[in-house]
């Protein structure tokens, strides 16, 4: 067994506030790994630590076996990075994007020349490959930023929030080059803030939240940590969700969560025949008219939710998320 | 020994050579060329304010300004050269800010290149378009009226100066865009060391009609160094120490500002 990244009690500071406390984890040669978390959690913190842009305080990282900090040019010719902003150049086209990381990756000029044009086709810009990148969309600027940490072959690919702000075809396409990297063998370590990512394409998960590291495992053993199953209500008058909302309260240990949107409160509980009886009973009583009531398997929504106590994507609830300088999406 | 390093490398870690870190500085240089090439407003604007300030103090108020010994115009329009090489010293400022907010320097830091490729490269292909730029207001100072009087190598020594001070300065520019990161904030701090430089030189009048607290600021300045050593090389006439003083003024804030702009970059965040 190889590991390709490991992380033993990295801490880093940015003034008082703290991006990373004592994390530490590693990822085997092949596997993918998604740090979760809202932001400010230290996601890309933790990025720009293993790929050499920032040295921790404290704790060791090592990445192929080489530690960040002492040799970081052995690492260098070894990863992939593409970040959350694409960073590509706006005025120069997508080719010459791609060759310039090439010569810089020091690929012979024939070699980058090659590698270029197979990059354009395996993430279908070909048609798009020597017009200026300001003309992209924001899919083709992803897919080119993704191309360009292809453009070395590096064995490990570090994604901060590929698919952020795409429409959801486009982030399936970019699953699916995703998936084709890690089927030839590349280890990816990404970061989200979407459950669903996290679910289609890492082998195990990581939840951060204000720096730490709150639970850890693959998919199901981590909505399995929440023991049991959602109630879901869904009311038909948004006037009756908070009345619906305390009147099921009783039946979980932690507190209902509501979506107004939806018209919708979702509650994990144990016990998830009689919950849903009792559940229905309770309502009916009040006279409260709903639109759906049932019981399904946690999501990593609901999973995050509990861990921490507030929403994933959003990190709105009680505890605001700790702001995080030097780190572009926290 | 890792073993992905080796699966991928054949166990032999390439060594930065000095000929790919000098092939690493050419594409650096290639990539910012094509971006100043590509973005002609950018060269426009940098080269609007020195002609106003050429045609201001030509036309409107030079005919006020007497300076014994010389005709003015041949007195103020190689303080235009220099405060054109200035300006266009700015927008290195501004590109470095802008890479850095747009990820673009966190790509470059996490390639196997050298680091100062990446600043020696932006900086080369700066010093083109100030070439072009100073060209350009040279053209404009000789239709004028502006004439060279010294010998053709004295003047093109001259201008070689001129072009060394706004090397030397883009390696100020340098500093001050990673320093403030941010591109709006990076041209406003960059405007500040300009004006105080410019304006308080002999570039435009004698250090001798200012105020008695700012003249020993005024005259030792390098600014002011500089314009004297580049007039003297124009004019004719003593070359006065000022010449090697301007020569190691240059020399001394090109090495001080690639170090801390160096250093800058290394640590790099937006």
């Amino acid at each position: 067994m190889t590991l390709a990244i490991e992380v033993t009690g990295v801490t880093k500071r940015f003034g008082s506030t703290v991006a990373l406390d004592d994390v530490s984890l590693s990822v085997e040669a092949g596997q993918v790994l998604a740090l979760l978390g809202p932001n400010g959690a230290g996601k890309t913190t933790l990025i720009r630590v293993l790929t050499t842009l920032l040295d921790p305080d404290s704790g060791r990282a090592c990445v192929a076996g080489f530690d960040v900090q002492k040799d970081a040019k052995a690492i260098r010719p070894l990863i992939g990075l593409a970040g959350q902003y694409a960073s590509v150049d706006e005025l120069l086209t997508g080719r010459e994007n791609l060759e310039l990381v090439g010569l810089l990756y020091h690929l012979d000029k024939v070699e980058y020349r090659h590698r270029a044009q197979e990059a354009l086709e395996r993430m279908t810009l070909t048609g798009a490959g020597d017009r200026p990148v300001k003309t992209y969309s924001g899919g083709m600027r992803r897919r080119l930023d993704l191309a360009a940490s292809l453009i070395g072959r590096p064995p490990i690919l570090f994604l901060d929030e590929p698919t952020t702000g795409l429409d959801p075809r486009t982030r399936n396409d970019l699953w699916g080059f995703i998936e084709d990297l890690v089927s030839e063998g590349t280890t990816v370590l990404l970061t989200t803030q979407y459950m669903e990512e996290a679910e289609h394409l890492a082998d195990r998960i990581i939840v951060l939240d204000t720096g730490r590291i709150v639970a850890q495992g693959t998919a199901d053993e981590l909505k399995d940590q929440l023991g049991g199953d959602v109630l879901e209500i869904r009311v038909s008058h948004l006037a009756d969700l908070e009345h619906a909302a305390t009147l099921v309260a009783e039946f979980g240990n932690v507190a209902p969560r509501l979506n107004r949107d939806l018209k919708e409160v979702s509650l994990p509980v144990k016990g998830s025949a009689k919950v849903l009886i009792a559940a229905g009973r309770a309502l009916d009583d009040s006279g409260i008219e709903l639109a759906d009531l049932g019981i399904r398997r946690p999501s990593l929504d609901d999973v995050f939710l509990s861990l921490t106590g507030h929403d994933a994507r959003t990190g709105d609830t009680a505890s605001s998320d700790g702001t995080e300088p030097g780190a572009r999406d926290e | 020994m890792s073993e992905l390093a080796a699966q991928r490398l054949g166990g032999k870690p390439v060594p930065l050579t000095a000929s790919l870190a000098l092939r690493d500085f050419v594409g650096i240089t290639k990539r910012n060329l094509l971006r100043i090439i590509r973005t002609p407003q950018l060269l426009f604007m940098s080269i609007v304010q020195p002609t106003i300030i050429l045609l201001l103090f030509r036309y409107v108020l030079g005919g006020a300004i007497n300076v014994p010994g010389v005709d003015y115009v041949d007195y103020v329009v190689p303080g235009i050269f220099l405060e054109a090489v200035l300006i266009g010293g700015m927008t290195t400022a501004l590109a470095l800010a802008q890479d850095l907010q747009a990820g673009m320097i966190d790509r470059f830091r996490s390639l196997p290149m050298a680091r100062s490729a990446f600043l020696a490269g932006r900086t080369l292909a700066d010093l083109c378009r100030n070439v072009l730029a100073l060209t350009f207001i040279i053209g404009l100072g000789l239709l004028v009226g502006f004439r060279f009087h010294n010998t053709v190598a004295a003047c093109l020594g001259g201008v070689a100066l001129i072009i060394l001070f706004g090397y030397a300065f883009t390696w100020v520019y340098a500093t001050v865009g990673l320093a403030v990161k941010d591109p709006q904030t990076a041209q406003m701090a960059a405007i500040l060391p300009m004006f105080i430089l410019f304006f308080a030189s002999s570039a435009l009048v004698p250090v001798a009609t200012m105020p008695g607290w700012l003249q020993p600021f005024a005259r030792n300045q390098p600014a002011t160094v500089v314009i004297n050593s580049v007039r003297a090389l124009f004019e004719g006439g003593p070359l006065s120490p000022d010449l090697w003083q301007a020569v190691a003024w240059c020399l001394g804030i090109l090495v001080v500002f690639f170090i801390v702009s160096l250093n800058l970059y290394r640590r790099a965040t937006a």
